[in-house]
């Protein structure tokens, strides 16, 4: 009796939690009647995706998570945080577990094609760099001959390491690690010369130290790592929704768009295009199956993509990040949203 | 099913099926069987739907496509141009290699802390048994966590040894250097190499056949010697003394060899970043060796003490009556039937040894779990055929495992008649 | 001739010598010391070491212990209180980690406003536990029962559980308690209605699904009932019918119900699980569901029919030829595969079924054990009394086995218990990696390496101990029947 009584619970506990059993390919259906955004973000990565002392998820890719579910389900709080590994995230995503993931993930060809995932769009231009500290005299990362290097397993940085090395006849140590902490930790006591990851991850962790003066990041950037958001591949319809949230927050901050000025433009803009993105004309929002004002919401969340970016992990936080690469693309940089016509 | 001679079996009708016992056993196995069958094909027709939903298909090929990444730890030769299967191999042999060393470290450990937690001595035995009780009660996970902190906090880095004033120092007569990256440990050298038999890639050094050679002929004239010596004693009642020849079949041609290769030991020396010339045994490695070993030899620890304290108490009593010194009481009448005891609870901690050795991801060491369910994995996408392909090897090599030692197991027991 | 002797001797004592005190060598502290530390050249070199290994341990710890910071804002508070109060070489322990952030090690992300709820249904444990595992001795059940209600009832209270909660839970342990010790065969069944009540309390929502789960159970039982006659017919019956009814009818019956008479706690989702309440869920849920699967397979092990016995053998030695953490791996990466396109199972209620599994296979070789250890007489004994299997399984076999493998399973939780960590590799947050790289990750406590590791530690040590220690003293209490 004890036995079918506990597997009973189990049920109970499956369909609470689960929701279950929801349509087969549409992911909108799924999460509307779930009500809840399921999103993959990192398991704790400063600026990025990590929780605070209460358990709320900020960062960069959660301001993200928060502006498709207001997008989506009217409400920037109606997302469930799965953090993912580096060794979870993808399979998370294509097993169904999550809806969207927002885990600074590079955009490769194996990735889009052969993994089945489908990169909606970059959300943050970045490239590998190494960090070492200042009394090792090291200027150039041609300089690494024979260095231990830390590196995180299963991420692309680990095979951009070893063909740059390989590409420069050079010989390394690496030494794996599996988070983030982890590598700090490691780097901090000495334990490899150097710490290569991307460089926003890097900057990051040099703006956590005690001591950030005494630790440089090197000039050479060894790979291209755009960074963005996945959702799965042969729902189309669920990847224009996250693409176009991108490009929406990313237009916002073009056209001018705030947080804080959007009621206003909403009301008495005259640009058409701000119209159309915030759904006072033509409803556009009803071509993805949302309503009129969903870009309107998806900006109201936490602001367009430059204020998203300087709470986070602009300059005047602790991280420290300039635009660089990723101003828009009339400051030259190259963030260009795609027009909302 | 039982059947009575001289009673006529009476006509099979369907309802024995289910109300004769001679019969219900039948049906109630095949309707499991076929219950679990459903279950399996069930399981099967849902994964097969799933992956060509996905668009993927099941297929080893990947196996065989280049790597691209690096293992810091490698008993073959491997680069990052290599295919994964390779990979998987040199992960295989580090997690062969981890559990080899964790399996003899634990049970050395196991013994001596397992006798002398029956010490006399108080202070000794109170400190074996909060040894033994601390490592039992936390996670392992939590001793390699802390072992590494260990090593990456307290060891120096390998720059403390450069300059005038280094601030730290190799020991043992400088070949030994202690860094938080790796221990550095001198490496053998020859002057007079005899080359290298060519296996593919990875070549086995004559020398080192010749060594084998010298020590298996050693065993043979050891024991050739020994029965002769017995026979002796047979005859005459005196036992000729061997040890000495023993001694010289072993050392002489052992000290010739290394003579004539100009064996020798190389002392690391730090060049540029890193130590170099010696072997740098990988922190992961040490880590994760000694928290297993820590961790295992807890455990063996009991599993001796309980197969001490069952041997009867009249038994070392019998012994010392006869006249046999305590050393050998233990050895000669109290272990052989401890033995007994302990064997089969110390397969499986070494089966859990093996599987634990697993627990390698929290360090970094790249271990099977490291290589083929880790980033090969990871690069790959395949985690279904990663997988599958991991859970058979750590099966095979469990099996592997316990049968052997079931064999030896059996030699060591008791023969009841 | 006495007369003669005393008068040739001069003096003859008559009265007793008071005893001697025992020469300085063989008496006291000093006796003690040779007999235990320094009998011989071998103990005195043993000794020696000990003392050394000691005073090592001491020295490194000690003053690092002794220098520790219990209030201050972040690690750099915390040195600089160091530096200034033992000088700027000296190091300490910075504790105020753990005073700013235990509730996280503890109960994770669970919302600190409820922290009553697994408080409670932790108490409540001990209280489901108790008619099994205490059954023993009554005072010790005593013992644990006011200690349960009470410490829970105290922790519940500090940690700020509002007044209508409080008394609710006294009043709930209170009767759970005196039922016990008054209709101790009510009280099994109390226990067996637990994980319902320990999952509603976790997870919160609607009480009515739990009951609508339960009223399965009571459906199955009556159509068992009904047709008992039937046998085997009967309990196929039985079964379909519950299925049908959680698969088709709990639902919406539960959804009428809470519609009627709303019975909810604030739902509390998965992923604010961490630290112990994690652990602890996973475990206990773990335990519970592998102990009834355990029994049939060890049954099914035993068993004299050979395909049951060989899908027995091949299940348990293909979960124990394989590493936990590939298991949850598999939990993690591949559970959803083996499931209907679209179905999509909690991540914490893949890995308890992944542990389940896993302990089972474990559970099912202790409970082997147990039955081997059975005198044949007992089986002989039921058979001579024409009991068929089942009932010679539930009646004589069982019952016996079981109390024989109780330390076996103890031992086998504790394991799991500890295993219960690797969840951190899948995502989980777990208390000793997971929450302290949480931690860890926030700019205040950046460094703060062993003090995490201490706390979890302790309280690891702790609770696997007194469990071991339990275990023992059960140990000791069956010995007396079966030597």
């Amino acid at each position: 009796m004890k036995h079918t009584a506990l597997f009973g619970s189990v049920t109970a506990l499956a369909l609470a939690a689960s929701g279950a059993m929801a349509a087969e390919g549409d992911t909108l259906k799924e999460v509307k009647s779930r009500g809840v955004l399921n999103c993959g973000v990192n398991t704790g990565l400063i600026g990025f995706a990590a929780p605070d002392a209460n358990g709320n998820w900020s960062g960069f890719d959660v301001a993200f998570c928060k502006a498709v579910a207001a997008a989506v389900l009217g409400d920037p709080a109606k997302v469930k945080y799965v953090p993912t590994t580096g060794q979870t995230r993808f399979t998370a995503l294509s097993s169904g577990e999550v809806d969207l993931l927002a885990r600074n993930s590079t955009w490769t060809f194996q990735r889009d094609t052969d993994l089945k995932l489908d990169f909606i769009g970059v959300n943050y231009y970045d490239g590998q760099g190494f960090m070492v500290r200042k009394d090792l005299g090291v200027s150039s990362a041609k300089e690494l001959e024979g260095a231990t290097i830390c590196i995180q397993t299963g991420t692309t940085t680990e095979l951009n390491l070893a063909d740059y090395f390989k590409a420069n006849n050079m010989t390394y140590q690496p030494v794996n690690i599996d988070s983030n902490a982890e590598g700090e930790q490691q780097y901090m006591a000495g334990a490899c010369d150097a710490y290569t990851t991307d460089a926003s991850g890097l900057a990051a962790t040099r703006a956590s130290f005690a001591d950030p003066e005494n630790h440089i990041i090197l000039p050479e950037i060894i790979s291209k790592e755009p960074l963005g958001p996945a959702v799965r591949h042969g729902d189309n319809n669920w990847g224009d929704i996250a693409r176009w949230t991108l490009f929406a927050l990313i237009a916002a901050e073009e056209y001018g768009v705030t947080s804080a000025n959007i009621e206003e433009l909403a009301k008495s803009s005259t640009n058409p295009e701000v119209q159309r993105l915030l759904g006072t004309t033509d409803e556009l929002g009803k071509m993805i199956g949302l309503d009129a004002e969903w870009a309107k919401r998806a900006i109201k969340a936490s602001g367009n993509y430059g204020e998203i970016f300087a709470a986070t992990i602009g300059e005047q936080t602790p991280i420290g990040l300039a635009r660089g690469l990723n101003a828009q693309w009339t400051q030259g940089g190259l963030m260009y949203a795609m027009p909302f016509r | 099913m039982v059947s009575y001679p001289g009673v006529d079996n009476p006509p099979f009708r369907w309802s024995m099926l289910i109300y004769d016992r001679r019969y219900r056993s039948l049906t109630l196995q095949a309707i499991v069987f076929i219950l679990v069958m459903l279950l399996a094909s069930w399981l099967i027709d849902n994964t097969l739907r799933n992956l060509s939903a996905m668009g993927k298909t099941l297929s080893f090929d990947f196996l065989f496509r280049r790597a691209g990444y690096d293992i810091p730890q490698q008993l073959i030769p491997y680069n990052s141009d290599d295919t994964h299967l390779r990979a998987t191999v040199v992960g295989l042999l580090n997690t062969l290699l981890v559990s080899l060393l964790g399996c003899i470290a634990a049970t050395i450990v196991g013994v001596v802390v397992g006798v002398l937690r029956l010490s006399s001595n108080w202070l000794i035995a109170r400190l074996m048994t909060v040894y033994v009780e601390v490592f039992r009660n936390i996670p392992l996970l939590l001793w390699i966590l802390v072992i590494l902190a260990i090593f990456t906090e307290v060891m120096p880095p390998p720059n403390a040894y450069r300059g005038e004033n280094p601030a730290a120092s190799m020991i043992l007569f400088d070949t030994i250097a202690p860094t938080n990256r790796y221990t550095a440990i001198p490496s053998l050298g020859m002057t007079n190499p005899p080359g290298t038999i060519a296996l593919g890639r990875e070549g086995i050094s004559w020398a080192f056949v010749a060594y084998v050679a010298v020590i298996v002929l050693a065993f043979i004239g050891n024991r050739l010697l020994r029965t002769r010596a017995q026979r002796i004693q047979d005859a005459t009642g005196k036992r000729p003394t061997t040890w000495w020849i023993t001694l010289a079949m072993f050392a002489v041609p052992l000290l010739l060899l290394t003579w004539w290769f100009g064996l020798h030991l190389i002392p690391p020396v730090l060049r540029g970043f890193n130590f170099a010339e010696g072997i740098n045994m990988d922190n992961a490695l040490v880590v994760l060796w000694l928290a297993l070993t820590l961790y295992t030899g807890a455990f063996i620890a009991e599993i001796v003490r309980a197969g001490i304290l069952a041997v009867s108490r009249g038994q070392s009593e019998a012994a010392f009556a006869l006249g046999l010194r305590p050393r050998r009481t233990m050895s000669l009448v109290i272990l052989p039937q401890a033995l007994r005891v302990i064997i089969p609870p110390l397969i499986s901690q070494y089966l859990n040894l093996t599987k634990n050795s697993s627990l390698a991801i929290a360090v970094g060491y790249m271990d099977l779990r490291g290589t083929l369910g880790g980033t090969t994995l990871n690069q790959t996408g395949r985690e279904m055929e990663c997988m599958v392909l991991m859970m058979g090897i750590y099966l095979v090599l469990s099996l592997l495992i316990s049968g052997g030692m079931n064999v030896f197991n059996s030699r060591v027991k008791l023969r009841e008649r | 001739m006495s007369e003669t002797h005393a008068q040739t001797v001069a003096y003859v004592r008559d009265t007793m010598l008071p005893p001697a005190p025992p020469p300085v060598t063989e008496r006291g502290a000093i006796k003690w010391l040779r007999e235990n530390l320094f009998s011989g050249p071998l103990n005195i070199v043993l000794t020696l070491i000990g003392l050394g290994i000691l005073w090592l341990l001491v020295s490194t710890i000690g003053p690092w212990l002794s220098h520790s910071v219990w209030n201050a804002n972040g690690m750099a508070d915390c040195r600089k209180i160091i530096a200034e109060t033992w000088g700027p070489d000296a190091t300490g322990a910075c504790f105020a980690l753990i005073k700013h952030r235990w509730n996280q090690f503890v109960f994770g992300f669970y919302p600190a406003a409820l922290y009553w709820r697994p408080v409670l249904a932790f108490g409540l444990l001990f209280l489901a536990l108790a008619p099994v595992l205490f059954s023993e001795s009554r005072r010790a059940r005593r013992i644990v029962l006011a200690l349960a209600t009470v410490l829970s009832f105290a922790i519940a209270l500090v940690l700020g559980a509002p007044m209508p909660a409080l008394a609710g839970m006294a009043l709930l342990m209170l009767a759970w308690a005196v039922l016990i010790e008054i209709r101790p065969a009510w009280a099994l069944l109390a226990s067996l209605v637990y994980p319902l009540l320990a999952v509603w309390l976790l997870w919160g929502g609607s009480l009515w699904s739990e009951i609508a789960v339960l009223a399965g159970f009571g459906i199955g039982f009556g159509v068992w009932r009904a047709g008992a006659r039937f046998g085997l017919f009967a309990v196929a019956a039985a079964a379909v019918v519950a299925v049908l009814w959680w698969l088709f009818l709990a639902g919406p019956v539960a959804a009428a119900l809470a519609g009627m008479l709303p019975l909810r706690l604030q739902p509390v989702s998965s992923d604010q699980f961490g630290g112990f309440v994690l652990s602890i869920t996973i475990g206990v849920a773990g335990i519970a569901l592998s102990l009834p699967l355990g029994i049939v397979l060890a049954l099914a092990r035993r068993s004299d029919l050979p395909v049951i016995k060989l899908l027995a053998v091949m299940f348990i030695e293909f979960i124990r030829g394989v590493p936990l953490i590939t298991l949850l791996f598999v939990a993690s990466l591949l559970l959803n595969y083996f499931l209907p396109p679209g179905t999509s199972f909690d991540i914490i209620l893949r890995v308890i079924i992944m542990v389940t599994l896993f302990a089972a296979a474990y559970m099912a070789e202790v409970i082997r054990g147990g039955l081997a250890a059975l005198p044949k007489g007992q089986y002989e004994a039921a058979d001579a009394l024409g009991l068929d299997y089942w009932k010679a399984q539930r009646l004589i076999v069982l019952p016996q086995a079981l109390k024989i493998s109780i330390p076996g399973i103890v031992s086998t939780f504790i394991g799991m218990f500890k295993d219960t960590t690797l969840v951190v590799f899948v995502g989980l947050f777990d208390p000793l990696k997971a929450m302290a790289d949480t931690i860890r990750a926030s700019f205040e406590w950046k460094g703060a390496y062993w003090e995490p590791y201490i706390f979890v530690g302790s309280i690891f040590f702790i609770l696997c101990f007194g469990m071991s220690r339990y275990s023992m003293y059960l140990e000791r209490r069956l010995k007396r029947d079966h030597r």
